[in-house]
């Protein structure tokens, strides 16, 4: 017993580092550890580092210039233009993606004929090249495109979709909600087939109507994958580049020039690196804080969190 | 269980959110103090040179290598092989900036005009004309002032204009004949070839025949530099010669952009904006573009090739330049200042001549570049390619051209629509552009 007692001190005291499951664990985890330290971490740093520069490549200037850059974001009125079209773009995707990939799987969760095209059609263009879609959209949205053509068919005069200011942004968020909404369905429909039927049918027995038995049983035993889809759609969200670069580059006006297309506008046409880089920082800190809220408050409404 | 799940799914959205940020930035690659730095060839053996091109052109790239292999041959101690690495067009000055930011500085790089005076006032170019005009054979004197002013600071050369190629009007006569409208050769002929003869021509044609008019190639509502090829017939400029002064608002460019305006959206002479059109698949009237994309055409549709028209101020010739620099921070200037004096010597010139109209004065007459232009008869030649590199002003160019180009084009997506309000449209393009031109 005294020599049992004895054994187990030595193995508290000792380092946890040195016990030889955690050295196997440490091996088992260090390739992903040094992958985040080489492609995430330093990145990081060094763009926080580039951030505090005067930065231009042309020129060859390389200069450190304190928080000059940060300053300047208080100031620039393209900045604050980028950060407000990327908050209606968020806002809108997110919104329309979450709530339509909610009904697409409620509807494709039913036991009827079909549904297994409806989901292939659906998650298609999850797998389909990010470009290659938009190319095609941009067709489709032109003022003599598919869209006005089957328009026209109806008597419908379209308009002139990605060159109007008021229809440009509601565009390019449909292009990308297509694109990505299957990505989500499947979520949902795999946490909804998991719902245990017992429950439900015991809520029936009790007197819930569908609606109910929606809001009180479903959707809170779903709430972990709602959190992760909506994580996951804001940080999209806010990452979207490509679609404005092909649809519209920024226009009409600067009414689609999202926060990461303003990004590339300062580093990669106007060869501002260093404040490009503060830019990418705040970026950084918005997609951080927002998830961070999201995180934050997941103890008051997901299941298994309070 | 479900707790766990979650975290780590949020956490891995995390991670994708910073690390997408951190690739989007990446663009600023390695520490830029090590970037460029000159490395000299070990034990002085031959080196390797890059040219950043932008044609994907098989028979232009055939040719530059051709011309690559005999500098090679001529010079096995100092080189041992220069290859032409093609860029999209579309992305061409930003992959070239980001090699840059890299420190993967190519030794030599076709430079856009409108990027001219960024690059040649930036210091990133080596003085190319002790090498050039210190080279046997060379005839630096040939070489057009005109054409060189643009990439000069002083005496000190940056950039070899390589290719200046007049702006010109393709036409279908097809169309134009289908349509019983008059055909623009005679007009020339006539001296009545003007933008309103074209405008007329255009908007009857697309009624009558469908497809589009008169389209400005290029400009796609986008690149509103190339509408320099319609503006100069008004002798307007977007700024002052020192480029401190927006002159958008000046009458000329009012009375220009209102005819621009009017042939959109009240003739439907040029197509508006979100439409496609393309002269070269058949069913455009007429198209402004560069003598270049002759090789562009086929057989399919009769065609002609005629003189930009004359505005109410005469007809003003414009010409599109591209130039070749050598950067000072590439692995081996002097070697590539070398090569570029080889590229462009009288014989290389003349090769190049066959898609490139060169900068020299002996190479620009008809005879010589009907040879290496076998779709362009020597008439079309001496009327377009000669005479139109006299007097040609180059498209609008600026040190701060990027930032210009991007606040021009945002301000003047208010100009295309029906009923815009042209006056205050270009008055905003003034402000916005103001601290721009001096900054």
């Amino acid at each position: 017993m005294a020599l049992a007692t004895l054994t187990a001190g030595r193995r508290a005291r000792r380092p946890a580092w040195r016990r030889r499951d955690a050295q196997i664990g440490y091996l088992f985890v260090a390739p992903q550890v040094l992958g985040v330290l080489a492609l995430v971490v330093v990145p990081l740093a060094t763009v926080v580092w580039y951030s505090l520069h005067d930065w231009n490549v042309l020129t060859s200037t390389f200069i450190f210039d304190g928080a000059a850059n940060y300053q300047r974001m208080l100031t620039d009125g393209g900045l604050h233009g980028s950060l407000a079209a990327s908050g209606w773009f968020s806002l809108g995707l997110v919104t329309l993606n979450i709530s339509l990939a909610m009904v697409l799987a409620l509807l494709l969760n039913q036991r009827l004929r079909g549904t297994t095209a409806f989901r292939v059609m659906f998650f298609s263009p999850v797998v389909v090249s990010l470009v290659a879609w938009t190319i095609v959209w941009g067709f489709l949205l032109q003022a003599d495109g598919g869209i006005n053509g089957f328009l026209a068919l109806l008597g419908i005069e379209g308009p002139n979709w990605l060159r109007n200011g008021a229809t440009a942004m509601i565009s390019v968020i449909i292009v990308q909600l297509f694109k990505n909404v299957g990505l989500n369905m499947i979520l949902f429909l795999a946490a909804l087939q998991a719902v245990p039927v017992q429950i439900q049918e015991a809520a029936r027995l009790d007197g819930a109507n569908a609606w109910r038995r929606f809001w009180s049983i479903v959707v809170p035993l779903i709430s972990p994958t709602i959190l992760l889809v909506s994580i996951i759609t804001v940080v999209g969200s806010l990452e979207v580049f490509a679609q404005i670069d092909v649809l519209t580059q920024g226009g009409p006006g600067h009414s689609t020039t999202v926060l990461v297309y303003y990004l590339y506008q300062q580093a990669f046409q106007f060869n501002e690196f260093g404040y490009a880089s503060a830019v990418s920082v705040l970026l950084f800190v918005i997609v951080l804080v927002l998830t961070l809220i999201q995180w934050q408050t997941r103890k008051r409404w997901v299941f298994h969190e309070s | 269980m479900v707790h766990r799940r979650t975290t780590l799914a949020a956490l891995a959205a995390v991670a994708v959110g910073v690390g997408s940020l951190t690739a989007c930035s990446s663009g600023s690659g390695t520490e830029p103090e090590g970037s460029g730095e000159q490395e000299q060839t070990a034990a002085g053996g031959p080196v390797d040179l890059r040219m950043l091109v932008w044609t994907a052109d098989e028979s232009q790239l055939a040719l530059f290598d051709e011309i690559g292999d005999a500098y090679v041959e001529a010079n096995p101690d100092t080189v041992g092989n220069v290859t032409f690495e093609v860029v999209p067009f579309a992305d061409y000055t930003t992959n070239l900036t980001t090699q840059l930011a890299g420190g993967d500085t190519p030794d030599l790089a076709w430079i856009f005009e409108s990027s001219a005076p960024e690059f040649v006032q930036s210091g990133a170019l080596l003085d190319i004309s002790g090498t050039l005009a210190e080279t046997e054979g060379y005839e630096y004197d040939d070489l057009l002032d005109s054409a060189l002013s643009l990439w000069r600071d002083g005496e000190k050369l940056y950039a070899y204009p390589f290719s200046n190629s007049p702006f010109a009007m393709f036409v279908n006569t097809d169309r134009i004949a289908e349509a019983g409208q008059p055909n623009p050769a005679d007009l020339v002929a006539s001296d009545e070839w003007t933008f309103d003869a074209a405008r007329e021509i255009s908007a009857a044609t697309a009624e009558q025949l469908g497809g589009a008019g008169l389209v400005v190639r290029d400009f796609d509502y986008q690149i509103w530099e190339n509408l320099a090829t319609v503006w100069g017939g008004w002798e307007a400029m977007p700024w002052s010669d020192d480029g401190q002064t927006c002159t958008f608002t000046a009458p000329e460019m009012v009375e220009a952009m209102t005819w621009i305006h009017g042939a959109i959206f009240e003739d439907g002479a040029i197509p508006g904006p979100g439409t496609s059109a393309d002269f070269f698949a058949g069913d455009v009237t007429m198209t402004i573009t560069q003598i270049s994309r002759a090789s562009a055409i086929d057989d399919s549709f009769g065609w002609d090739l005629v003189p930009l028209p004359a505005g109410p101020a005469g007809r003003q010739n414009v010409i599109g330049q591209a130039g070749i620099g050598v950067f000072k921070n590439g692995q081996n200037p002097e070697v590539a200042a070398d090569f570029l004096a080889f590229f462009t010597n009288p014989e290389n010139a003349e090769k190049l001549a066959a898609y490139f109209p060169p900068p020299r004065e002996s190479l620009l007459t008809a005879e010589v570049l009907s040879q290496a232009n076998p779709l362009l008869s020597e008439e079309q030649l001496q009327s377009v390619v000669v005479d139109g590199i006299t007097g040609a002003v180059t498209k609008p160019a600026h040190r701060n051209f990027a930032q210009i180009r991007s606040a021009v084009r945002a301000e003047l997506d208010a100009m295309w629509q029906e009923g815009a309000d042209i006056e205050s449209t270009l008055a905003d393009v003034c402000s916005a552009i103001e601290p721009l031109l001096q900054g």
